[in-house]
């Protein structure tokens, strides 16, 4: 299985759980077990673009217990004979092997994922600052024999990419060492906010400089938090920047 | 039945709650950090290949930018009828 696999360096392996919960988007090939219309097949793929019930499949890396997975939709592509091409965007943890078997049940003949490429991970596309393996120990060459920066950027992207799509609060310098030391986001450190966020849903909290401070939980929706002018507006569940990066500004005994 | 409409179409506004600014003594925009702290702080979008599991391909681009540790964003099977 082939596509787009964002590896994260270092430092930035601390997004990798809002990457692994950020949706997901294929290209799959289904095999089908016997005959079966293209109207039918258009049909049965459509009922599925629903909240689904999944169990994970045998050799998964995950507890095998029935579990929900949104399918935000499914375009069917093409078909050849009993070869069957669609993409499908999904919430993170779709196992699509399971899609294609479920699939095959309801078309009756059955079938199989024959093949598949992630052309989606999160903010992560397959059209944007891709690279292969090859490219990226070209490049790395290129750029230890040079020193030339800017080849850098041609295969790393900064981790706050990986935030993209996470809504944002953008804060004060003064408040950004108190959360990088673990304390709570709070009403007065708000700069800026994004719309749609909900009491519970994970926020980023960013710098004015377009720097990822932490990853928390927010506790009030966008409205509301705009209306704050004391309390918590955000648990800190995960820490990005590293301390001492702004200057301390808070006094001893308010932690 | 309402489907659910998928992370990346939504469009998000920035709403102002109180005006400020930033010191370009502290920190440093993500583009322009120095070298080192930008490879520590980078990601990359790798196109894996069919064949080696996504972990022989984490740690392959270890070995290849020298770095201590990586991390993937959500497995991707090996090459399936080569394993069984």
């Amino acid at each position: 299985m082939t596509g787009v696999l964002p590896i994260t360096l270092e430092e930035s392996r601390k997004i990798v759980q809002a990457l692994l919960l950020s949706g997901k988007e294929y290209v799959c090939v289904m095999k089908l077990h016997g005959d079966a219309s293209e109207n039918r097949v258009r049909a049965v793929l459509e009922e599925f673009e629903d909240t689904i019930y999944q169990r994970p499949p045998l050799r998964a890396s995950v507890k095998r217990q029935l579990r929900t997975r949104k399918i935000y939709y499914i375009d069917f592509l093409e078909m050849d004979g009993r070869n069957v091409l669609f993409k499908v965007g999904c919430e993170g943890g779709t196992y699509i092997r399971k899609l294609c078997h479920d699939v095959g049940e309801v078309l009756g003949c059955g079938a199989h994922m024959q093949e598949l490429r992630r052309t989606r991970a999160g903010p992560f596309i397959e059209e944007e600052g891709l690279v292969t393996m090859h490219e990226v120990a070209y490049w790395f060459m290129q750029w230890k024999e040079s020193g030339d920066d800017a080849i850098l950027r041609k295969f790393i992207q900064p981790m706050e990419k990986a935030l993209a799509l996470v809504p944002k609060i953008y804060i004060r310098d003064s408040a950004v060492d108190a959360i990088c030391h673990g304390a709570n986001l709070t009403a007065p450190g708000v700069l800026s906010i994004e719309t749609g966020i909900t009491a519970g849903s994970m926020v980023a909290i960013f710098t004015l400089k377009g720097e990822a401070v932490a990853l928390a939980e927010a506790q009030a929706s966008t409205e509301e938090i705009l209306g704050m002018e004391h309390g918590v507006v955000a648990r800190v569940k995960r820490v990005l920047m590293p301390r001492g990066t702004y200057p301390k500004c808070w006094k001893r005994g308010e932690i | 039945m309402p489907r659910s409409v998928a992370p990346w179409m939504v469009e998000r506004k920035l709403l102002v709650k109180t005006e400020g600014e930033t010191d370009p003594k502290y920190g440093c925009r993500p583009e322009e950090r120095p070298a080192k702290e930008y490879i520590k702080f980078g990601v990359i979008n790798l196109d894996k290949p069919a064949g080696p599991t996504s972990h022989e391909v984490a740690a392959w681009v270890k070995r290849i930018v020298g770095v201590e540790n990586v991390g993937h964003g959500g497995t991707l099977e090996a090459f399936y009828t080569l394993r069984g």
